[in-house]
């Protein structure tokens, strides 16, 4: 018999597995292979990592204003490049006159958004009711122009990181709901709803994005009554909108499917109706889980958007390859404008990439029923 | 006459006529004939299988029957949407396993309903979502969220926040059995308080036998779909009728 009335005290875990050191020996040399692998490491990062320094950094040139000052011998990235010609990365062939509206356009979005960030913000929903459904005309009104003194800018005359933004912004904001009514309709218990979501959701997989790209700018007109014209930047967005729509569905009916019976029940049970149910109850939870994969597909379409290149629209990767790449005044710098290209592209990929890991945290409430 | 009848359905806050239920060919439920009348304390209970937890869920019909009749409060339910939406507001329910929504904080999951359903003002909502955390004696957990809870505790949240809709009727399918054996005596002391004071219908699916004893005004015994044998608790404990009672409560005891 063992009887003891000695409770014992709760002592620090020991120092041995915390520090540089331990980390250092537990991750890096830990065994054989592993000193070995670390080796070969270090030997390839020595290899790769100083001349690509050298090129992108030490021996770049940074300010010139012809090709000539960027050639030589020594001579490594031309940055110069692409700061002749930001203009036109940035705001493709619209009239540099007018930069000021899409500039007014992207800070009043991003000072109408900050809020929404703050915790304790009151009215949020409304704010995000006005991004969602006003700001898009006031953005129209600003960049398109047309009436009201501004004067027109085309849509065939934007480009560069503006469309792809446009682009992609649009994208997201109109598939995401569009997509969440697919998923539910996916899972309605009335047929004729439920066969449409299926239908629309297999039809738009089921399709390559540059096919719709292509039948939104070439088929579709064929069909429209002679002399109608629809603008084809609209029609890409459409297509794009439609494609994306039916993947966020699938992304959120897997999360649907992960929610357990008993909450839909312990909803209903109190008196709330199905739509109640949904936004309040299921779709937060639902939403949460699929936040890596709704990332996912938004990443996706961020790149995806530069397939409009195809159908004669010049984002920002079209405008570095083929306008300034055809600039005979600056040939040669083809690697730069890639590299540039990369860059942009990753660092929003990145900062959607961080930012919902931080979303994910955030509305972490313990463990799940 | 019309009159009388009318009244004869306001004594009764469920009436259960011939109900049978099917899943796919398993007939679950068969020719239950149920009156509860207002106010009255009804344990069900029964070996698995039984159907006693699918009855339950027939009368909010989370479980559609498909021949018979149910009546609560005075109206049959007939599966119309809106119709359904005003009787749960009336009938509360407490579940297995909580289902509390690990969403939203214990005090959110108190006054969700009462806001957006009985469209009670906020403050107004909180102070009585305070008052039951208090009755089921955790008035200090409001602000944590249901994950952060022991099963004991996020079982009187759930009953707490049933109650919080202010129910003529409350329904519990086997509110204990998911709970770890030192957890069940507060869940059940909550309800035998609830039960005493009176004035709430309350039907409860459970295998408490002592909670029944003290509590129900009728303990109904089901298998197969059946109803098998109704009683007093202190008839049905101490002189079951039927065979398979007998052999059930055999088994019960003998643990």
């Amino acid at each position: 018999m063992y009887v003891t009335d000695k409770i014992l005290p709760e002592l620090p875990a020991p120092s041995n597995s915390k520090g540089v050191v331990h980390w250092l020996k537990s991750n890096l040399f830990s065994s054989p292979v592993n000193i070995v692998f670390t080796f070969l490491g270090l030997l390839l990062l020595y290899k790769t990592l100083p001349p690509i320094i050298q090129w992108a950094f030490i021996d770049a040139t940074w300010v010139a204003d012809t090709r000539e000052e960027c050639l030589g011998e020594g001579k490594g990235a031309c940055w110069a490049y692409i700061g002749n010609r930001f203009g036109q990365v940035m705001y493709g062939f619209y009239p540099p006159a007018e930069y000021w509206r899409p500039n007014i356009a992207g800070i009043l979005l991003i000072a109408l958004t900050i809020p929404l960030f703050i915790e304790k913000m009151p009215r949020k929903v409304w704010l995000g009711a006005f991004i969602l459904l006003v700001f898009p005309f006031i953005a129209y009104y600003l960049i398109h122009g047309g009436f009201l003194g501004l004067s027109e800018v085309g849509t065939d005359k934007w480009g560069g990181l503006m469309l792809t933004l446009i682009i992609s912004l649009v994208g997201i904001a109109a598939a995401l709901p569009l997509g969440i009514i697919l998923a539910l309709g996916r899972r309605s218990e009335m047929p004729i709803i439920k066969s449409v979501c299926v239908i629309f959701i297999e039809f738009w997989r089921g399709v390559p994005l540059i096919s719709v790209l292509f039948m939104a700018s070439v088929m579709l007109p064929l069909f429209l009554p002679e002399g109608s014209s629809f603008d084809k930047l609209a029609r890409a967005m459409i297509g794009i909108i439609l494609f994306q729509a039916a993947y966020v569905a699938e992304v959120v009916r897997g999360g649907l499917q992960a929610i357990p019976k008993g909450q839909y029940e312990a909803a209903v049970a109190m008196g709330l109706s199905y739509w109640k149910s949904m936004t309040l109850i299921i779709l937060p939870q639902a939403l949460k889980l699929v936040i890596p994969g709704l990332v996912n597909t938004f990443i996706a379409l961020f790149k995806d958007t530069t397939l409009v290149l195809i159908i004669g629209l010049f984002d920002l990767l079209a405008i570095i390859e083929n306008v300034l790449g055809s600039d005979s005044s600056w040939l040669g710098f083809f690697t730069e404008g890639l590299v540039f290209a990369a860059f942009v592209f990753w660092i929003f990929c990145f900062a959607m990439s961080r930012y919902s890991m931080a979303l994910e945290r955030k509305l972490d409430t313990g463990h799940r029923n | 006459m019309s009159e009388a009848n009318t009244q004869a359905q306001h004594d009764y806050a469920i009436r259960m006529i011939n109900l049978n239920k099917w899943y796919g060919d398993f007939h679950v439920l068969k020719d239950i004939n149920l009156d509860v009348t207002q106010g009255e304390r009804i344990v069900i209970c029964g070996p698995s299988g039984s159907g006693k937890s699918t009855v339950i869920r027939c009368i909010n019909h989370l479980e559609e029957h498909q021949k018979g009749q149910i009546i609560v409060n005075g109206e049959e339910i007939t599966g119309d949407v809106k119709q359904l939406e005003r009787l749960r507001t009336d009938v509360g329910m407490c579940f297995q396993h909580f289902n509390l929504f690990p969403h939203l904080s214990i005090l959110d999951n108190l006054t969700l309903a009462p806001i957006w359903v009985r469209k009670i003002p906020k403050a107004e909502a909180e102070a009585t979502a305070m008052k039951y955390l208090e009755r089921v004696k955790i008035p200090d957990q409001a602000s944590k969220y249901p994950g952060q809870l022991s099963g004991g505790q996020q079982q009187r949240v759930a009953i707490a926040r049933s109650l919080c809709m202010n129910p003529k009727i409350m329904l519990f399918d086997e509110p204990t059995s998911a709970l770890d054996p030192e957890m069940i005596s507060e869940v059940l002391d909550v309800m035998i308080e609830l039960a005493n004071e009176g004035g709430m219908t309350m039907l409860c699916v459970t295998h408490e036998m002592g909670f029944a004893k003290q509590v129900a005004d009728r303990v109904i015994f089901m298998d197969a779909g059946q109803i098998i044998e109704e009683n007093t608790p202190n008839e049905f404990f101490n002189n079951p009728q039927s065979e398979r009672t007998q052999l059930f409560l055999s088994q019960i005891i003998a643990h």
